[in-house]
């Protein structure tokens, strides 16, 4: 789960990482407002769960409370590549000395952690790694062993004398916010040093492991401020692995591999899918039911695949329950269904003795993307 | 001859009594596992349809001379199950249970490197070496024995590639479902330089899926030390950027971890990639020495 930047800098501040003020907004009159409670000026930044807002226009110096509601006007209500604005984070502006760059994150092909830290601020650190990688210190932490002195001592030894005990300490605070709560990604750029000499957290990126979530109750009661699509939230509140996509075939299947692999297979035979949905393994009839009451309230849904292979999971049970939903839901489009492994005859047996108007029988997995494909490419025709 | 799991494999199960547990256990052993113990902590004494249940491994490994352990406890307590069965010295771990907290993983597998234990998952079907044992979910009837061998970050498509492969007669020496989490035991890497030394296995499948750079890294370790063909089949080519299909693991980041970018690198080196599952087993069949 990623973190709005406000949210990160309160879990910042609650491990004693320095950042600026800030009064988050939702209308540009408490923006105007937070600016005036912050001395005048202000800098205001739109509230995404995705990176680039500098350079995107997502963040704006704002010399009077008029400009930081002018702002606020503008960024409010947007499209911020694919993500909707519905809040800005409103704070004091500082003055700056330098900026610099850090970030820890899960390395997945070692399973340790892999800290970065440049001198280079408010850069791409993307681009940098690969224009420059001498720029940058990069320092495997083995969760075994933790963070250590002489890993903070090799990071800070690239910055300035004047920055290095300020940065060293927020590296600390850092980590012990990865290990306390389950980040799987903390960055901060630009990190900054200021005329003063502190050393402040100008930015906050945070990802939260969700297998965690259970014990990090006050992370998890946050994502219901996240944008949810109505059909995603249904399909969440049944317990269903889904992900809406653009186009016009519902899928179902069990396995996420297996799903994944009918989405590549639907698109080959010239169809796009309209969503990703895992019914899990052992699926019960009533899963099924549901899951198909979820795709078919999808309005962008023409046709629906449903692509099982029985391990643990019962095509018999699979079959009564697609008919459950039937009875449950008025299906208005076809619904090709393809089923193979345990029980599959047992499971075609009682689809074909039902003889529903809306089912079609797949032979195959490739018969049964084809067979799809065809029936919404004739849908849009 | 098969690797990891085989007729020699003497198997406990942490979480055997548990429903999920014990559903498998005893499918597990109809398909022919020797499973001589299972571990729940407070039920040391009592059995499961004759499988006597200890207090902990340590004690399975001495009194019933367990050398592997199936992990079926829920995600909360699982990383400890996996850290004591290491501990106890069992050669080899496969840890079904899906949802373990990923810094609690990344414990483990630091904690593993100081060991001689294997580990495969977490979030995984399990190991099947057809004919001789079945350690996991992965449903036997669908497998046969034979000489190739098969890896897998997706467990249905374990199944799904399995049983193309049967029916065209096309049996398989071990499939091991290395699971779906971001950190995780035994990969590409590691399966693939098993089976280049197993020297019943004559052929290599491997499964792979968006996100992470196990695939690229399986690409630069078979140019170097393979020299049996591997036939190849990646699973999200239509995953869009940021959405996580599924496994915790499967997600494209920026341009990372692309379906496009891990087949192009196997192919690179000499991998035959199909489209689909039916022609990877295709693949595989021209492949095959005769």
């Amino acid at each position: 789960m990623d973190l709005y930047e406000h949210m990160g800098k309160d879990l910042f501040r609650a491990h004693g990482i320095d950042v600026p003020r800030g009064i988050v907004a939702e209308t540009p009159d408490a923006a105007a407002k937070a600016t005036i409670a912050l001395g005048g000026r202000s800098v205001v930044k739109i509230q995404v769960q995705v990176g680039g807002r500098g350079k995107g226009g997502g963040v704006a110096l704002c010399a009077t409370p008029q400009d930081a509601a002018a702002a606020a006007e503008r960024m409010l209500g947007s499209d911020f590549k694919g993500h909707h604005v519905s809040r800005v984070l409103v704070e004091e502006q500082l003055p700056i000395a330098q900026e610099f760059y850090t970030s820890f994150v899960l390395d997945r092909s070692t399973g340790e952690y892999l800290a970065l830290m440049t001198a280079e601020g408010g850069i791409d650190i993307e681009s940098l790694a690969a224009e420059r990688p001498d720029a940058i210190r990069r320092v495997h932490v083995d969760p075994v062993l933790g963070l250590r002195a002489w890993h903070v001592r090799e990071l800070v030894g690239t910055l300035p004398l004047e920055a290095r005990e300020g940065a060293g300490e927020i590296l600390r605070r850092l980590w012990d916010l990865l290990q306390d709560g389950d980040a799987t990604l903390v960055e901060v750029n630009p990190l900054v040093l200021l005329e003063d000499g502190r050393v402040v957290a100008l930015d906050a990126k945070v990802t939260i492991d969700d297998n965690a979530l259970y014990r990090q109750a006050h992370v998890a009661d946050l994502m219901d401020q996240f944008p949810i699509d109505p059909v995603e939230k249904r399909a969440k509140d049944a317990g269903l692995q889904y992900v809406k996509l653009d186009g016009h075939v519902g899928i179902i299947g069990n396995g996420a591999g297996l799903v994944m692999s009918t989405l590549d297979v639907v698109a080959r035979a010239g169809a796009q899918a309209a969503n990703f949905l895992d019914v899990g393994g052992g699926a019960s009839a009533d899963t099924m039911a549901t899951s198909l009451e979820v795709i078919l309230s999808d309005p962008a849904v023409d046709a629906v695949l449903i692509n099982i292979f029985g391990g643990i999971t019962r095509c018999d049970l699979v079959a009564t329950g697609i008919l459950e939903a039937l009875d449950r839901v008025d299906a208005t489009v076809p619904i090709v269904v393809r089923l193979d492994g345990t029980n599959a005859e047992e499971g075609r047996q009682i689809l074909a003795d039902a003889a529903h108007p809306r089912i079609v029988p797949a032979a195959t997995m490739l018969d049964a993307a084809e067979q799809v494909a065809a029936l919404v490419t004739g849908a849009a025709a | 001859m098969s690797v990891l799991v085989g007729a020699d494999t003497r198997l406990v199960v942490q979480g055997m009594t548990g429903n999920e547990g014990s559903f498998h256990t005893l499918r597990n052993r109809d398909y022919g596992t020797e499973v001589v113990a299972g571990v729940t902590p407070g039920k040391a004494g009592q059995d499961v349809e004759g499988i006597p249940v200890f207090g902990t491994v340590a004690d399975a490994v001495r009194e019933a001379g367990a050398d592997t352990s199936m992990v079926f406890v829920p995600p909360r307590f699982a990383a400890d199950a996996i850290l004591e069965a290491a501990d106890a010295g069992v050669r080899l771990i496969v840890c079904i249970t899906e949802g373990i907290p990923v810094k609690d993983m990344a414990y483990v597998r630091g904690y593993l490197r100081g060991t001689r234990t294997s580990l495969v998952g977490p979030n995984c079907p399990g190991v099947i070496s057809p004919g001789e044992a079945n350690v996991g979910i992965i449903p036997g009837e669908v497998c046969a024995p034979g000489r190739v061998g098969l890896v897998s970050r997706s467990g249905t498509l374990v199944y799904q590639i399995v049983h193309e492969m049967t029916s065209r007669g096309i049996g398989q020496s071990t499939c091991i479902g290395m699971g779906g989490d971001p950190v995780h035991g035994i990969g590409f890497v590691e399966a693939l330089e098993l089976f280049q030394r197993d020297a019943e296995t004559d052929l290599v499948v491997m499964v792979g899926e968006i996100g992470g750079d196990d695939e690229e890294r399986a690409a630069a370790f078979i140019e170097d030390h393979v020299t049996k063909p591997v036939v190849g089949y990646i699973a999200g080519f239509e995953a869009p950027p940021g959405k996580r299909m599924g496994h915790a693991g499967a997600i494209v980041t920026g341009s990372k971890g692309t379906a496009a970018a891990k087949a192009e690198a196997l192919e690179a080196v000499g991998v035959r990639v199909g489209h689909d599952p039916t022609s990877v087993a295709a693949l595989v069949a021209e492949a095959l020495p005769d």
